[in-house]
């Protein structure tokens, strides 16, 4: 065994794992932190695979960002040493069965197709190339959804003032 | 570059990963970890994305830009979310969604 995949094995193990734990934990701060885990061992594999801005950007938005962002929300929203209710055993039983289905037609489907590699050469991924494409027009260019994001991401942010913030006493003037 | 592990181990790694989202998302109660539970469905189509650029078409950076821009939208949905359920919080004092029934008083 390479040492490749004995660190695919690790984080693929890690992911799995935590994300059961995720879903199944009943107290809420620690499936956070469960998550946590999964995000930062998917970054683990975006190195693995020779994408390092990927890995940084997915270890610093989404383990640094939104998991915080989660964590935040739950002690505004909950009591720490509150635990869930068990779930119920028919609704798990379902849910699970459901999901078991979906993964066994998918892994099939998987291992039935042939994927078939282009030949071409393949290319480094530098920071140079990556801020080019991004910016650039042609051929290999992605401003459009470059410019898209970035409204979507004003939008969001004045969404989420809008929507959080507290309702202010009525202005008899207005 | 061809690391040993065949790209059919990534996708069913994603596959896992991608269920049992569905599972939680079928099974939690509380509006925050539904939330968790989409996170890992939206972190699983991450992996496929990337995995496909790398092996398929090493040649162009397709995947790559798609994961980008889904993980900006997964930060964006993830803070709306979150002032939702503050505000949601703030009128019901809970955030279970069975105890949220009403869309408008």
């Amino acid at each position: 065994m390479t040492s490749n995949q004995f660190m695919f094995l690790l984080f693929s193990m890690i992911i799995i794992v935590f994300s059961v734990l995720t879903v199944t934990s009943r107290k809420i701060l620690r499936a956070a932190v469960y998550l946590l885990f999964v995000l930062v061992s998917t970054s683990g594999l975006y190195f693995m695979l020779n994408y390092q801005f990927l890995a940084a950007v997915q270890l610093t938005l989404y383990a640094g960002g939104i998991v915080v962002l989660i964590i935040f929300s739950i002690l505004l929203t909950s009591h720490i040493n509150q635990k869930f209710d068990p779930v119920e055993r028919k609704k798990s039983l379902f849910s699970a069965l459901a999901a078991i289905a979906g993964a066994i037609v998918t892994i099939i489907t998987i291992l039935d197709f042939k994927f078939s590699a282009t030949t071409e050469a393949a290319m480094e991924v530098n920071m140079r190339q990556v801020g080019n494409s991004l910016l650039s027009v042609g051929k290999d260019g992605y401003i459009l959804p470059f410019e898209v994001i970035s409204i979507l991401l004003l939008a969001a942010m004045v969404a989420a003032i809008v929507i959080a913030k507290k309702a202010g006493p009525k202005n008899p003037q207005s | 570059m061809n690391t040993g592990i065949p790209l059919s181990y990534f996708l069913i790694l994603a596959a896992i990963m991608f269920f049992i989202g569905i599972y939680g998302f079928l099974t939690r109660k509380n509006l925050i970890t539904i939330l968790m539970s989409v996170e890992l469905i939206l972190n699983s189509v991450n992996i496929n994305f990337v995995a496909f650029n790398r092996y398929l078409y090493p040649h162009k950076l397709e995947g790559f830009f798609f994961t980008l821009f889904i993980i900006a939208v997964a930060a964006s949905e993830a803070a709306v979310a979150i002032a939702i359920i503050i505000n949601i919080y703030r009128r019901f004092t809970t955030i279970n969604v069975e105890d949220v029934d009403v869309m408008k008083y």
